[in-house]
């Protein structure tokens, strides 16, 4: 079960109250995540309003470095109101994170954010705190891997296939 | 698997090729035991690489963590290093799987730990005991929640 649920503090895409929430636990370095994007992609043009999508933190950073600081990114981001143009972006230029920062920086510039100054933030005490406590909740709420999808609430155990997890989603229509 | 309620047998395992550590010897926190298969698995779904970016949790709710299995010293060190591992994994190596057989999670057939998870609080009691399946990570709700009951913040 997720806890906390869905509130305020999530970075929610969709209309709420939405018939059907979909968050995900991930990690922005994680190969699994990278080809989970896609099928994210497609079950939001499929369900259109019918979906809000959420998106939790879980950088595993000793094994992946640049995963941290590309969620610090996207929380600054939150402030210039593009969390999901640099959330997006990310995954789709997954490969650039092998450069190191170089290649975050890259892709941070690419949506039109100044890179020193969103990297200038990669310190706050705040938002470190606003991933920490993503990572928490989702050790609390089962996370055991990423991506991890929870469907109203409940762990999606299901293969994140879009054929698996539309007919999961249709399921709780 | 052993009983939560009852005592947790203690052992000395090595965690380097000239260093021991003995169970009882840590009365100031709680242990977590994590007995898992084998050092090298693959990283992303991992029990192990959770459980080390979890650590700094466990220790905010005084829990320290142990990783057991029957590799050897050398085996861990190198795992270790190359996963950034940054808590204490013990070799129950040689007499091999002794001490996983004493917290009843030894595969006979494969010859290595089960994948098994124990709380044990200061004083030596188990409060929490889980056995999953190989192939699925039982992921850290469980503990941390009978963690967070005997150690309230």
């Amino acid at each position: 079960m997720l806890q906390p649920a869905v509130n305020a503090k999530d970075h929610v895409l969709g209309k709420l109250p939405s018939a059907i929430m979909l968050t995900e636990y991930g990690d922005y370095q994680c190969p699994h995540c990278g080809h989970a994007y896609p099928i994210v992609q497609k079950l939001i043009r499929h369900f259109g309003d019918n979906l809000a999508f959420v998106f939790r933190n879980f950088p595993l950073s000793e094994a992946h470095p640049m995963a941290l600081p590309a969620a610090l990114s996207t929380e600054v981001a939150v402030g210039k109101g593009k969390y999901w143009q640099l959330h997006d972006a990310i995954f789709e230029h997954q490969d650039l994170l092998e450069e190191g920062t170089g290649g975050l920086l890259k892709i941070i510039t690419s949506v039109g954010l100044d890179p020193a100054e969103i990297q200038s933030h990669w310190t706050d005490k705040s938002l470190l705190q606003k991933v920490s406590d993503d990572f928490e909740s989702g050790l609390m709420s089962g996370v055991n891997g990423t991506p991890t999808f929870f469907i109203n609430g409940e762990k999606y155990d299901g293969i994140p296939m879009f054929g698996d997890m539309k007919k999961a989603l249709a399921a709780h229509m | 698997m052993l009983q939560p309620g009852t005592k947790a047998p203690d052992f000395t395992l090595p965690v380097t090729p000239d260093q021991s550590l003995q169970l009882s010897s840590i009365t100031d926190s709680h242990k977590v035991l994590l007995f898992y298969p084998a050092d090298w698995s693959p990283v992303c779904g991992d029990e192990i690489a959770l459980f080390n970016q979890a650590k700094s949790i466990f220790e905010r709710y005084n829990a320290q963590l142990l990783g057991i299995s029957v590799d050897n010293t050398w085996c861990h060190i190198a795992y270790a290093k190359a996963n950034n591992i940054h808590f204490p994994l013990l070799a129950d190596f040689q007499p091999k799987g002794a001490v996983s057989k004493l917290y009843d999670a030894y595969h006979d057939k494969e010859g290595t730990s089960q994948r098994a998870l124990y709380l044990i609080d200061k004083n030596g009691i188990i409060q929490y005991a889980h056995i999953s399946p190989d192939a699925i990570n039982p992921g850290a709700d469980g503990v941390l929640e009978k963690l967070k009951e005997i150690e309230p913040r």
